[in-house]
């Protein structure tokens, strides 16, 4: 890939803005859901969205496409944000986030909004679903990469390993897993709860081609490492990349208060503000 | 008693059968957990390897990667014993399968106590209770090597998710390779009058043996195969309920959850009548041989008889 330019960034991070923003006036007017874990990932889903994914939102099942699985369901209002930017979906449908009827629900469910792979919100099951999706671009000699996001917290649950001997063994270098390394989980700081360090070694000796990026929230720090991630043969990769939960609010920076809680009218406002001055 | 010659165990008709439309169906992949030689996946395996994975002890990642197979246009079957595949990859059922509405068929072996030896930790006696919750599934217990063929190449033409019960032991031969099944229906195999008895999978011979013996005590016994389990076959209950004077349900499953449960919540409402239901009580199998445990926990003919007796002489 050629040298990002400075303008190229400061577009995705226009959009990473927007982003934010509709995360928080999606949980806001839903009062409920989960602005922590959303406001996280931002930057790499605008990454993979508009800059690493080959797809097309007019054609949203185009046999082609790079497939994305967020495992981390409760990262919804990110992905829907995400959606919307590209085009999948009107961006006025966001307010309908956990309403009754709408597609957006709670967590992401495919029998609402069928472009989705898979439903997730459960953790633990999105990369195991990844290595199907890339078992089939395997036997039909296609060559789309699967992403799938999952949670720190979620690297806890047993069937991440067991989809990490697998893809490894079967040398799935079509599968790309990023990890939201944003060091909380619902009770509270992961490294009390249940520490998952040293977690690089632990993907590399599952025989994984790891990447870490110091700052999740940097876009050349990520476009960096998919790029990377793209050439390594015969081997599934995993991008760990280091993120702030909450990331651009300052009160809900590193607070988990804000795990599964939406902001309430004042702290929307005050939200909004932040986001929309900070250059 | 019928003599009964048995024929293959129907967890073998089924890796025979995939063997024999894997040509056909290109779309199909076979999915194992380190049991392909006790499900006879490996059949198929040996013949298309580029089509059949063996995920290792690791059921979860098995039935969640047949879900991400399944939304690139395979068709995945799924295979272990019933009560490792069900009860492990549950939840990996409910969001991948169910909850994302795909098609995957789930056939397992090794349902029931006919298992026998090996102990209640791999006899499967809640598969349908725990199946059954999965909206939008349609669940098949076929009896035999021919209907277990049958029902094989039926939910391949099926779009849709699909429970497929097989069991371990030789079954007795009951169909032969011209006998005409439908999808989502039953099969009456005796006419009766006085009552209906409803079996499905390796315990319907016994069913058929009830029969027997209560035509020599004048009895007629209306034998329902009822190798569908869900979608409930109402049109044939409802006409067993009004025609017969009850019905005796013997099936190798837990009373809680299993058909004869199904069967009486529908007709409780639609045609209440006599119910009665053979099956394991409140308790799981344990080892010995599958008769032995038949005996033990009353799935016998004499079983059936004095149920029918006794709905007969209630009135």
């Amino acid at each position: 890939m050629q040298r990002i330019t400075f303008s190229e960034i400061e577009t995705l991070q226009k959009i990473a803005k927007e982003i934010r923003k509709d995360i928080i006036k999606m949980t806001g007017n839903a009062g409920s859901g989960h602005p922590g874990g959303s406001l996280s990932c931002v930057e790499i889903l605008v990454s993979l969205f508009f800059k690493v994914m080959r797809h097309d939102p007019k054609n949203p099942t185009w046999s082609e496409r790079d497939r994305f699985i967020l495992s981390k369901g409760h990262g919804a209002p990110a992905l829907y944000a995400t959606l919307a930017q590209c085009g999948y979906i009107e961006r006025e449908e966001l307010l309908t986030l956990r309403k009754i009827g709408s597609r957006l629900q709670g967590h992401p469910d495919k029998r609402f909004l069928p472009l989705l792979e898979v439903s997730t919100g459960s953790l633990g099951q999105g990369l195991s679903v990844g290595v199907g999706v890339a078992l089939a671009g395997k036997i039909d000699k296609k060559d789309y990469r699967v992403y799938v996001l999952i949670g720190d917290g979620e690297s806890q649950e047993g069937q991440v390993w067991e989809a990490a001997m697998f893809s490894s063994f079967h040398k799935l270098d079509n599968l790309c897993a990023i990890m939201d390394y944003n060091k909380f989980q619902l009770d509270g700081r992961i490294s009390e709860i249940l520490d998952i360090e040293p977690v690089i070694k632990k993907w590399q000796s599952f025989g994984w081609e790891v990447f870490e990026v110091k700052d999740g929230h940097n876009f050349e720090e990520i476009l960096w490492a998919f790029e990377e991630a793209k050439k390594i043969k015969h081997k599934p990769q995993i991008i760990i990349a280091h993120t702030i939960k909450g990331k651009g609010v300052s009160f809900m920076e590193g607070n988990n208060h804000f795990h599964g809680r939406a902001p309430n009218k004042e702290e929307e406002i005050r939200a909004l503000k932040e986001i929309s001055e900070d250059l | 008693m019928r003599e009964w010659k048995l024929g293959k165990p129907t967890r073998e008709a089924y890796g025979e059968t995939l063997l024999e439309i894997g040509e056909e169906y290109k779309e199909i992949v076979v999915l194992d957990a380190d049991l392909s030689k006790s499900t006879y996946t490996f059949l198929f395996g040996k013949k298309f390897p580029d089509r059949f994975f063996n995920f290792g002890i690791a059921e979860a990642n098995m039935v969640s990667a047949a879900a991400g197979l399944a939304t690139s246009g395979k068709i995945p079957f799924c295979s272990s014993f019933a009560c490792f595949m069900i009860n492990k990859a549950y939840e990996q059922i409910k969001i991948g399968v169910a909850g994302s509405k795909l098609n995957v068929k789930f056939v397992a072996s090794h349902a029931g106590i006919s298992v026998g030896e090996d102990g209640f930790t791999q006899q499967s006696v809640e598969d349908i209770a725990l199946m059954a919750t999965f909206p939008g599934f349609v669940i098949v217990a076929p009896a035999d090597e021919f209907a277990t063929r049958w029902a094989v190449k039926e939910c391949v033409k099926h779009k849709g998710p699909v429970y497929i019960r097989t069991g371990r032991p030789k079954s007795p031969i009951i169909y032969n390779e011209n006998t005409e099944f439908e999808w989502k229906k039953t099969k009456v195999l005796e006419e009766g009058d006085d009552v209906t008895i409803i079996s499905y999978g390796f315990t319907l011979h016994i069913a058929l043996d009830a029969r027997d013996e209560l035509l020599k005590k004048g009895i007629k016994a209306r034998v329902i195969d009822f190798y569908t389990i869900k979608p409930l076959d109402e049109e044939t209950l409802l006409k067993a309920a009004k025609e017969t004077k009850g019905i005796v349900v013997i099936e190798e499953h837990l009373l809680n959850g299993g058909l004869g449960s199904m069967i009486a919540r529908f007709l409780s409402d639609k045609n209440p009548c006599r119910i009665k239901v053979i099956g394991l009580d409140d308790t799981y199998g344990e080892s010995g041989t599958p008769y032995e445990l038949f005996k033990k926990f009353g799935l016998t003919v004499e079983n059936v008889i004095k149920k029918v007796e006794e709905i007969i002489s209630n009135g």
